[in-house]
């Protein structure tokens, strides 16, 4: 049981624990206010509730920065439907994340209900519809990036993050972000950094903590990183 | 011949400025499209391309020529979408061809467009190329002000919208009609085939669907002729290819070889071999979905597109990851399936279920929580995958996988059996003082 309920330490059971173990979790769960089911999962569904409606414009208050970004996307493509994907990453921008306030907002503009956006949103990985942090830090660790040592970089992020008390940020393990030349990376709200060894996760995690760009020289963008097809090898250390 | 004389997308790639309109035409940018739009007849684009056997280097290598030539002719709505949804894990070429050259792809497009006769294009950019889609949608709005975009370009009455579109995140998007479905504001699955796109494709009109790289080829076919285009390459895989290296090498990147150049040239030469004192344990010639090639002689191989079908594996992509002989294969297999299983997109039952269980197997043998069986299974699951699905994807995690496992079967065995050697001792360390406080049972 101890091995069963043994923490985060990247063991099987810690990632996917038994059925009876993620019931029990259940009610911690909820007390601890982030369910990984949806309240009211089990009881059983209201029949005689009217199906969920396209809100009216007129009755939802939406910013008109917000309303008039959506609308010019939605006028780009010969089906409005098709700025779905944009308009839900303006209104995530513009709340932090799809709020319900948020949704509702999407939906009355583009004359969709608010499930069918919850299910684009629910599909793609960078739409949150719940608050993950204003700022992100992706860590690669798929497959170049986990030939060079990409899971200890990410651990020695989270433990940096942990010590050092970085709030709203939402960290995570990431699939190929496509800048395998600069192995082990991350994308740190968009701007890509690397090659990154585990040393370099305190100076990370402090300059996002001051607001500052971290680890400058080292982005993609800037303009003394190594150029196409010359990348200087990446810091060799020794294997696990 | 020096290795510079064979770049042609990524000549010059690194001159500063290069992403402006104003160099790009500098260094004679736009020249083709100028061309393509007065001189020539659509038709004679498409025979031009056609003749220079571009072919797609976005993973099938399928004729573009061929392609373009299955659009109907007719007064429809047709469309042109360029697919920018690189997340293969390895490939990384269309990030720099965007990054470094946008105009290069925004010209490409232009011709593409109007060899087909289509007035709306897309570029379906990933969510995740932030910079990238900024410097992307500066470039349009640059080619707009100049009148290369919009209505009646260069005054020969074609016009041309041009929107770049960003993704959010999923890696099934870049799938041709998984792509389509995200475009048109769903969820990007993955549609029956046929009707192919060509026929019926974005809101069911006529759709060229082409990679960045493909398209950054069409201005370059008008530009050479089809003589000077088809030198370059091998006898069936013409022109060049951007190859990106990456793993366990000491200069990963992106490197523009001529298709049929060895693989020992591409790892050794370019990319400096593998770090000191290791050995080349295998490599995925084409991305994560490509089988792994070992031994010596797969580094003689020339890396186009029939050599690599003839191996075993193929080129897809372009991109090159190495293994060195210090990386023990079941992690990766399982990193690998991870992936997969995380982008599945859930609509068929073989690629749902198969990489779920296909990780569940392998976190077994790394655990050493393995029976025999599990090899078996894990075996019978990748071909139960092959073919039974509406798109690759199922099969990009088959194909690897299975691979390794029939190459380095003994490899995970080994792995397996020592792991369950290493869970027995521990166990009985852990369980040594209750045995020896337990009252010893006398002799029956």
């Amino acid at each position: 049981m101890a091995e069963r309920n043994g923490h985060a330490n990247g063991s099987v059971r810690a990632k996917h624990p038994l059925v009876a173990d993620r019931l029990v979790g259940l009610d911690h769960q909820i007390a601890s206010g982030k369910p990984s089911v949806a309240a009211g999962w089990d009881l059983p569904a209201d029949l005689d509730k009217d199906p969920a409606v396209i809100p009216q414009l007129a009755d939802v208050r939406v910013p008109p920065e917000l309303l008039a970004e959506i609308e010019y996307r939605m006028s780009l493509y010969p089906d409005p439907r098709s700025a779905v994907l944009p308009a839900l990453k303006i209104a995530q921008v513009h709340h932090g994340y799809l709020s319900t306030l948020a949704m509702l907002q999407v939906a009355a503009v583009m004359k969709v209900t608010p499930a069918y956006l919850s299910s684009i949103a629910s599909f793609y990985d960078m739409l949150h519809e719940e608050s993950e942090g204003r700022h992100y830090v992706y860590v690669c660790t798929s497959v170049s990036c986990h030939l060079t040592n990409a899971k200890r970089v990410y651990e020695a992020i989270v433990e940096a993050a942990d010590k050092l008390g970085l709030g709203d940020t939402d960290i995570r393990e990431f699939e190929c972000l496509g800048a395998c030349d600069m192995q082990p990376m991350a994308s740190v709200d968009g701007r890509y950094v690397g090659p990154l060894a585990p040393s370099d996760a305190p100076e990370l995690v402090l300059a996002l903590r001051e607001g500052r760009v971290p680890l400058p020289g080292r982005g993609l963008d800037d303009a003394d990183h190594m150029p196409a097809g010359a990348g200087d090898p990446p810091p060799q250390e020794d294997a696990p | 011949m020096t290795a510079t004389d064979n770049l042609r997308l990524l000549k010059d790639i690194d001159e500063p400025g290069l992403h402006t309109l104003e160099v790009y035409e500098r260094r004679g940018g736009y020249s083709a499209m100028r061309r393509a739009l007065t001189e020539l007849e659509p038709d004679d684009v498409i025979a031009l391309i056609t003749d220079s056997d571009v072919r797609g280097r976005g993973g099938a290598g399928f004729a573009m020529g061929k392609k373009a030539g299955f659009i109907p002719k007719g007064d429809m709505d047709k469309y042109l979408v360029c697919n920018a949804d690189e997340s293969e894990p390895g490939a990384f070429k269309d990030r720099v061809l965007i990054q470094k050259n946008p105009h290069r792809l925004i010209e490409g497009c232009i011709i593409a467009s109007q060899a087909i006769a289509a007035n709306k294009a897309f570029i379906y950019i990933r969510g995740e190329y932030v910079h990238q889609s900024d410097i992307l949608e500066a470039a349009v709005a640059e080619a707009y002000a100049k009148g290369y975009l919009g209505t009646d370009i260069l005054g020969v009455g074609f016009d041309l919208d041009l929107v770049v579109h960003r993704g959010a995140g999923a890696y099934i998007c870049g799938e041709e009609t998984g792509l389509l479905d995200s475009l048109e504001g769903k969820r990007g699955n993955p549609r029956l085939k046929p009707p192919f796109p060509a026929n019926a494709g974005l809101f069911q009109g006529p759709t060229l669907l082409n990679n960045v790289e493909t398209l950054c080829n069409v201005p370059l076919v008008i530009e050479m002729g089809v003589e000077a285009y088809r030198e370059l390459g091998s006898e069936q895989s013409k022109g060049t290819k951007v190859v990106s290296v990456s793993g366990n090498v000491r200069r990963p990147g992106n490197y523009e070889v001529p298709l049929g150049t060895t693989v020992r040239e591409i790892i050794y030469g370019l990319a400096g071999g593998p770090p000191e004192g290791r050995e080349i344990k295998c490599y995925f010639p084409g991305g994560s979905s490509a089988p792994v090639l070992t031994g010596d002689e797969a580094l003689d191989l020339t890396y186009d597109f029939e050599t690599m079908a003839q191996a075993g594996s193929m080129l897809g992509s372009g991109s090159i990851i190495v293994v060195d002989d210090s990386q023990p294969l079941v992690p990766l297999a399982l990193r690998l399936a991870e992936f997969y299983r995380h982008e599945s997109c859930g609509k068929c039952v073989p690629c749902r279920e198969g990489t779920n269980w296909t990780v569940k197997m392998l976190e077994r043998i790394d655990s050493g929580e393995a029976t025999p069986m599990d090899f078996e299974l894990l075996a019978q699951v990748q071909t139960n995958i092959l073919g039974n699905c509406l798109c690759v994807l199922g099969d990009s995690m088959a194909m690897p996988i299975g691979s390794m496992l029939e190459k380095f079967r003994a490899e995970f065995e080994r792995h397996a059996a020592e792991a369950r050697a290493r869970n027995d001792a521990a166990l009985v360390e852990k369980s040594a003082p209750e045995l020896a406080a337990a009252p010893s049972i006398g002799p029956m």
